[in-house]
C-alpha cells in the first residue's frame, strides 16, 4: 500500500504539471458539449428547393407558399424550365425539384385529380429522403385543405381520412440535445480513459523511465494500479464537469439518479482504462498509441449508436456493437437521463461492462512483462 | 574467495531469433570490485547487463546476482541492485527531491530514511539550491551524477551502470568516477559498461567483449602486458578489430 502511495503521488504531480492534460480535461468537455449538440442534429432543415411552375395559377402559388412557409425549405430557384432546375441540382444549388405541370389548377378543379413531379438530389441520401417525405406531407396537407374548401360535408367524402396524432414519450419536445449530450459525455469519458492512460504509459516507455521502474522490486499490480487510478478519478471529474455543463447549458437534469450514472461510469471507466492499458502494451511510442486509439475510437463512435441508430444496422454490425463498450454506456446514459432507469434496469449492462473490465485489464496485465 | 563472488555467469547466452547477441559468456565479479565491461557499440554489453538485472530473460547458461538465480529469483535480485540505464531515466517533470522520494519509496525506504538520505545527497552534490528544481532544467552532467545517486539511493550491494558518462565533459566524467570510487569504498560492487578507454584504466578488472563473446578479462595492467600495449586504447583496438559484426 505504501508503494502505491508513492506511485500515485508521482503520477498526480506529473499530471498536474502537464498543462496539456489539464487543458484536455477541462476544455475538451466544455467545447464538445457546448458546440457539438447544436450542430449534430438529426433534423433536416434548410433544404434548397427549386420550383418549376408551368401553371402559374392561383393554386400553384398557394402550394408553393405552403411549402416555403413550413420552415424546412428555402426557395432557391423559380422558373418554368425543368432543364434549368436540373442545372441548379448539378451546381448543388438545389436539393429538390418540384415540378407543377400545365393545367394543374384546371385538372384539380375539373378532373378532381392532379399530378406533381418531384426530383431529388440523392448525393446526401438522408437529406433527399427526409426532404421528399416532408414535401409529400405538406402536399397531402394541402390536398386535404383544398378538399375541405370544396366539400362542405367531409363525412360524405369519398376519401376516407385517417388522422394520426402522436405523443412523444421520454423526450416530449423531441429535443435532440437531450439525445446527443449524454452520448457526447460518454465519448469524453472514453477519450480520457483510453487515450490519456495509454499515452501516459507509452510515454514512460519512450523516455526510458519504464526500464528504471522494471528494474525495481515494484509489483506489476502496483504499477498498473498506480497508472489507472489517477485517470479513473480524472474520468469521474470529467463526468461531473460534463453533467454540470449539461445542466447549465441545456437544462438537462437526469430523470434517473446520479448514483446510477456514477456507478455505471465507475465500472465503465475501469473497462476503458483496461483498453488504454492494452493499447499501451502493444505500442512502442506515442504515435503508435495515438493511431491505434484513434482507429478504435472511430469504430466505437460510428458503431456506438451516438449518431446512427444501432437498431437499423445490419445484423453483422449489430453483432460488432455487442463488443463495443461505448454502445452500452450510450444506451445506459440515455436510459437514465431520459427514461429515469434505475440500477435494477441496467443491471445486465452493468454486468457486461464488469465483464469488459475484467477481460481488458486481465489481458493487459497478462501481456505486460517486466522482463523481455 | 568463492564466497565473495557477487555476480557469476557461466555460458550466459541471449539469442534474438538467429542473431546471438551474447554468446556463452562466463565471468565472476567480486564484492567491492569495479568491474569494467568494455566493447564496441553492438558488442552485446547492454544485453548482457540487462540479463543480469532481470530485464531480459537469458536464452541459455547460468547466472547469479547477489546469490540469486537470474531465471527464478529475478525479483529478489532487483531488491539488491541499483541500475542506471543508458537512456537518462529520472523523471524530467519531477523535481530533484521528488525523484529521490519516489525511488526511495518504491524500494520500501522509510520516510525518515528518505529525508535524511535526500539531504545527504543534495549536500554531497552541492545541489541544495536545486532541490525543488525540475530535473529537466539541470545540465546533463548534474543529471548523470544525480541519476547515479538515485541508483544507489537504497544502498544496494551491486550497482549496474550502462555507459553512465556518455556525452559528458571530461571534468564531469572525472567527478563521476570519484563518486564511483566513493561507492566502491563503501563496499558497493560496481559493474560498469563504457567505451571510454581512459575509464577502463580506473577499473579493477575489465572484460572486453567482441561480437557477443568475452575476448579478454584481466586487470588493466595485466592486459597491457599480455597484449604488449602501452595503453588500454591499444589493447581495445587490437581486439575490437577482430569484430565482424556490423555496428547496430
Amino acid at each position: 500500500m505504501r508503494t502505491l502511495k508513492f506511485i500515485l503521488r508521482k503520477e498526480f504531480r506529473q499530471i498536474f504539471r502537464d498543462p496539456g492534460i489539464l487543458r484536455v480535461i477541462l476544455i475538451m468537455p466544455a467545447i464538445q458539449l457546448l458546440i457539438l449538440p447544436w450542430a449534430a442534429d438529426y433534423e433536416i432543415k434548410n433544404i434548397k428547393l427549386a420550383v418549376v411552375d408551368h401553371d402559374h395559377s392561383e393554386y400553384s402559388r398557394q402550394l408553393i407558399n405552403k411549402v416555403t412557409s413550413s420552415g424546412y425549405f428555402i426557395l432557391t430557384h423559380y422558373s418554368s424550365s425543368y432543364e434549368q432546375a436540373l442545372e441548379e441540382i448539378e451546381k448543388d444549388d438545389a436539393d429538390l425539384v418540384l415540378q407543377i405541370p400545365d393545367h394543374f389548377e384546371k385538372d384539380l378543379v375539373r378532373e378532381n385529380e392532379a399530378r406533381l413531379f418531384m426530383a431529388l438530389n440523392a448525393i446526401n441520401g438522408t437529406k433527399a429522403n427526409l426532404g421528399g417525405a416532408y414535401l409529400r406531407t405538406i402536399i397531402q396537407d394541402y390536398n386535404r385543405q383544398v378538399r375541405t374548401e370544396w366539400i362542405q360535408f367531409p363525412r360524405f367524402s369519398s376519401e376516407t381520412q385517417i388522422e394520426i396524432t402522436s405523443s412523444n414519450w421520454f423526450n416530449p419536445l423531441m429535443n435532440y440535445k437531450y439525445f446527443m449530450v449524454p452520448g457526447i459525455l460518454v465519448i469524453l469519458l472514453t477519450m480520457v480513459g483510453s487515450n490519456l492512460a495509454a499515452i501516459n504509459i507509452v510515454k514512460e516507455k519512450e523516455i526510458g523511465t519504464i526500464e528504471q521502474i522494471n528494474v525495481t522490486p515494484i509489483k506489476k499490480f502496483h504499477f498498473v494500479l498506480g497508472k489507472l487510478l489517477p485517470f479513473w478519478i480524472l474520468g469521474l471529474v470529467v463526468l461531473t464537469i460534463g453533467l454540470t455543463i449539461a445542466r447549465l447549458a441545456y437544462g438537462i437534469i437526469p430523470a434517473g439518479s446520479f448514483l446510477t450514472i456514477y456507478v455505471f461510469a465507475a465500472v465503465y471507466l475501469l473497462a476503458v482504462l483496461g483498453l488504454g492499458l492494452l493499447i499501451s502494451t502493444y505500442s512502442v511510442n506515442q504515435q503508435q498509441a495515438m493511431l491505434l486509439s484513434f482507429f478504435l475510437m472511430m469504430i466505437f463512435i460510428l458503431l456506438g449508436g451516438l449518431y446512427t441508430s444501432i437498431d437499423s444496422m445490419p445484423e453483422w454490425a449489430k453483432w460488432i456493437t455487442r463488443f463495443n463498450p461505448v454502445s452500452y454506456f450510450i444506451e445506459v446514459m440515455r436510459m437514465v437521463v431520459l427514461k429515469g432507469s434505475s440500477l435494477a434496469d441496467i443491471k445486465y449492462h452493468l454486468l457486461k461492462m464488469a465483464g469488459f473490465a475484467v477481460v481488458f485489464n486481465g489481458w493487459a496485465i497478462f501481456s505486460y512483462h517486466k522482463r523481455s | 574467495m568463492s564466497n565473495d563472488k557477487v555476480i557469476t555467469a557461466t555460458n550466459l547466452t541471449k539469442k534474438f531469433g538467429d542473431f546471438t547477441a551474447v554468446d556463452h559468456i562466463s565471468f565472476d565479479v567480486h564484492k567491492g570490485e569495479i568491474f569494467g565491461f568494455l566493447g564496441a557499440n553492438g558488442a552485446g554489453k547492454t544485453t548482457a547487463m540487462r540479463m543480469l538485472c532481470g530485464l531480459s530473460l537469458p536464452t541459455s547458461g547460468e547466472a547469479t546476482v547477489a546469490g540469486f538465480d537470474v531465471y527464478k529469483e529475478n525479483e529478489k535480485i532487483k531488491k539488491s541492485i541499483g541500475y542506471m540505464s543508458q537512456k537518462f531515466s529520472l523523471y524530467e517533470d519531477l523535481t530533484v527531491k521528488e525523484n529521490m522520494e519516489f525511488y526511495g519509496g518504491i524500494y520500501h525506504m522509510t520516510d525518515k530514511f528518505i529525508k535524511e538520505k535526500t539531504a545527504f545527497i543534495l549536500d554531497h552534490l552541492h545541489l541544495q539550491k536545486e532541490a525543488n528544481t525540475l530535473v529537466r532544467s539541470l545540465p546533463l552532467g548534474w543529471k548523470q551524477k544525480l541519476a547515479f545517486s538515485v541508483a544507489i539511493f537504497h544502498e544496494p550491494g551491486i550497482v549496474f551502470l550502462d555507459e553512465p558518462t556518455g556525452g559528458v565533459d571530461p571534468v564531469t566524467r572525472r567527478e563521476f568516477w570519484n563518486m564511483i570510487y566513493e561507492g566502491a569504498d563503501k563496499g558497493i560492487t560496481v559493474f560498469v559498461t563504457t567505451h571510454y578507454m581512459d575509464e577502463a584504466e580506473y577499473c579493477n578488472r575489465v572484460s572486453i567483449m567482441v561480437d557477443g563473446r568475452i575476448e579478454a578479462l584481466d586487470t588493466p595492467s595485466q592486459l597491457k602486458q599480455t597484449y604488449d600495449a602501452s595503453t588500454m586504447d591499444e589493447v581495445f583496438l587490437m581486439l575490437a578489430r577482430k569484430a565482424t559484426r556490423v555496428e547496430m
